[in-house]
């Protein structure tokens, strides 16, 4: 069974949107957060969607492609080259009534604003003691494995996750990039929305508008019985296969895609390890200090008497990301998930 | 092969000499004026009188810090002419984006006392609501603030509303990346953002000279297609004439202003360093025959707008607001802890309900709950 099948399983389809729904098709994930980004601007006056090239090209994924044609460079428009002045600027805009969702290039194109967000998003709200709130949405593309150049391929995420005051997502396929990316939006919560680039072209069929389970939950998608293998975003097909193969030898492996990483979904997870009594996280980030040591620390302190063993990190190593041609070595794959789960004592 | 030119649309650098209408011997100044107008007997009297008030502010203030009552206190005693004059330019819809440096202009702005030195105190990092005082928390990390007065002013563009923005900055926020970032989103968006920076010569030790290589930090402007000039910034006179006018070209479509005004910290940077280690005392000395307070009260006497009887009153009620500066010290504020929690986020997160209840128990086990 195929992640694809099994978030189609689970998606329903809703007229939130205020858009009749479309006959099932295959969506790629690019085409799910265009459609979320266009539905967002028909819903509120006040949405606006900028950043580099996001206007007439579209964005270099296309995914805000066409909406600056249909709603205008009021709306939709491209901005200078700077990422502190876009998410400054949107701070600014926020605080004015509007609600903006930016997108930063690519994931490293988002430290000249780490003091922004960092500084400014995350506390803004705090600091005002809720009289200031900001409802803005910083799209992020993240992660490797399309070949990119360097710079073109960090995961990012445990600088936004370690950050207390913000929100952060990253969907794994389609229904939940549109359904989440409509959730981000309308949340009154800044949100750094993280979007597995490798997963950009992947297809599902669906009927648009969908709405999937709710942010803030963590998701099973293949349900087990021996180990609990966490994923999330481009890690979550990665982590169906090595159930697949992990079956073929007689293991059963409970997949869960977190979906979001903070708040982080105790309840949903605990569940889960408290009936498997193993579990792993997987991630492309490198290892030391990364979200699966958080993950690793907190599922431990609140199921240690339910665990078997220590909880595994299955990641990239600890290394800056490499070169096109050394991508396959880095990434954590099928094998080195099931070469992992070799190191735990079974007789325990 | 050729390459089209655009027509020049005039970018001609501001002018060496500074706007001044009122100069430092009180007398009126042949100084470039560049069609602005000086202000009313009647706005020059209100500027004055504020002046006073925030001066008596800042003394008072800076004391109590100096008594170890405030946790820190950058005082911009020195600088009432940029702070006064640029901050009674706004309308009310306007929004001011001010520094850590510009407690003058919340006090202007009408922010009480005790809701500005909440932050100071130790209270909370921001103790008034801004949109009540259409008034950002003063911002900490330098020039972060400009590109909120930008994306401030054009949301204000994109709904149509006639509100503009103002922000502080300093010569040494100068030389941040977000200042250059904030020049040229607000000139190429064409907000209505009018930039005040306050040339006061000092980033905590490090002089102007050591900062820009700029012959004057109001000919960056010009890299940004934005107008620039450079005003006397202790005649509060032109600071207020300069930043009326630029606000209403904001209003009217014309896009951003940046304003150097030249101007001189007369205390260190906050209690917490020594001036004498980069400083001479015949500089500030120096300064002294600028300073914008008196320079304008003899302008007044002389035109005939304040007497003896005025003046007093005006003493008097600034010592009231020092007064009520001490009375708001000493009503020490209760926190309730739990308040750490309260204002994240805005939908609730269970774990931090968790951690909330981690304190509570320490407290109670303390005997403090």
């Amino acid at each position: 069974m195929s992640v694809d099948a099994e978030a189609t399983a689970s998606a329903t389809a809703d007229s939130g949107g205020g858009t009749a729904a479309t006959a099932p098709a295959p969506v790629t994930m690019t085409k799910a957060l265009n459609a979320a980004l266009r539905d967002s601007l028909a819903a509120d006056e006040n949405v606006l969607v900028y950043g580099e090239d996001v206007g007439r090209l579209g964005g270099v994924f296309r995914v805000t492609e066409g909406l600056r044609k249909e709603f205008g460079p009021e709306r939709v428009w491209d901005s200078p080259l700077a990422e502190s002045g876009i998410v400054g600027t949107a701070i600014g805009m926020a605080m004015g009534g509007m609600r903006p969702v930016i997108e930063m290039q690519f994931d490293a194109y988002a430290y000249p604003a780490f003091e922004q967000i960092v500084s400014h998003v995350a506390k803004m709200r705090n600091r005002t003691k809720g009289r200031v709130s900001l409802p803005i949405t910083i799209r992020i593309p993240y992660a490797g494995d399309i070949g990119g150049v360097e710079h073109h391929s960090d995961s990012s995420e445990a600088y936004w996750t370690s950050t207390p005051g913000l929100t952060v997502l990253t969907p794994s396929n389609p229904a939940d990039a549109y359904s989440l990316l409509r959730e981000s939006i309308a949340s009154d919560d800044p949100v750094i929305f993280m979007e597995p680039k490798s997963r950009y072209w992947m297809k599902e069929t669906l009927s648009l508008p969908v709405t999937t389970a709710p942010m803030n939950r963590a998701e099973v998608v293949r349900k087990g019985s021996d180990v609990t293998l966490l994923a999330y975003g481009p890690t979550v097909r990665t982590a169906v296969e090595a159930a697949e193969a992990g079956a073929e030898h007689g293991l059963s492996v409970e997949v869960i895609d977190l979906r979001t990483l903070s708040p982080f979904d105790d309840e949903t997870v605990s569940a889960s390890v408290r009936k498997t009594s193993r579990a792993a996280i997987i991630h492309e980030a490198a290892q030391f200090g990364g979200y699966g040591a958080e993950v690793a620390a907190r599922v431990t302190e609140r199921n240690f008497t339910h665990l078997s063993a220590p909880i595994l990190r299955i990641t990239g190593f600890d290394v800056p990301y490499p070169s096109p041609k050394l991508e396959e070595y880095y990434l954590p794959t099928v094998e080195r998930v099931l070469d992992a789960f070799e190191t735990w004592d079974w007789e325990l | 092969m050729t390459i089209d030119v655009p027509p020049s649309t005039g970018r001609a650098l501001p002018q060496l000499q500074p706007i001044s209408f009122i100069g430092p011997d009180s007398s009126p100044t042949d100084a470039p004026t560049e069609g602005l107008s000086i202000p009313s007997d009647r706005t020059l009297l209100g500027l004055y009188r504020q002046m006073v008030h925030v001066r008596r502010f800042e003394a008072q203030v800076t004391h109590l810090t100096r008594q170890g009552r405030l946790a820190t206190y950058p005082s911009a005693a020195g600088q009432e002419a940029c702070e006064v004059g640029a901050t009674t330019a706004l309308a009310p819809n306007d929004w001011l984006f001010p520094t850590y440096r510009d407690s003058a202009s919340l006090l202007t702005r009408g922010v009480p006392v005790a809701e500005i030195l909440a932050a100071f105190r130790g209270d909370w990092h921001c103790g008034f609501d801004p949109h009540e005082y259409h008034t950002s928390p003063a911002a900490t990390p330098l020039a972060t603030q400009t590109l909120h007065a930008t994306g401030f002013a054009m949301a204000a563009k994109l709904k149509g509303t006639d509100a503009a923005t103002l922000t502080f900055l300093g010569d040494g926020a100068s030389s941040e990346g977000d200042t250059h970032e904030a020049f040229n989103f607000a000139s190429v968006w064409q907000t209505p953002t009018v930039f005040v920076l306050q040339n006061n010569q000092y980033a905590i030790s490090t002089p102007l000279r050591e900062q820009s290589n700029a012959t004057m930090l109001a000919d960056r402007a010009a890299g940004y297609g934005m107008p620039g000039i450079r005003v006397d910034g202790n005649d509060v006179a032109a600071v207020f004439a300069a930043v009326a006018t630029a606000l209403e070209r904001g209003r009217n479509g014309e896009g951003p202003t940046l304003i150097e005004c030249l101007t001189y910290r007369m205390e260190s940077h906050t209690n917490s360093d020594d001036p004498t280690k980069y400083r001479d005392a015949e500089e500030v000395e120096h300064w002294k025959q600028f300073d914008p307070i008196t320079r304008l009260e003899t302008y007044l006497r002389s035109t005939g707008v304040l007497d003896d009887a005025g003046f007093d009153e005006i003493t008097a009620s600034a010592e009231e607001l020092a007064a009520s500066v001490r009375d708001a010290m000493n009503d020490e504020a209760v926190i309730d802890p739990s308040e750490l929690f309260a204002h994240v986020y805005a939908s609730p997160r269970a774990s931090l309900g968790e951690q909330q209840k981690i304190l509570e128990a320490e407290l109670a086990a303390a005997g403090r709950a």
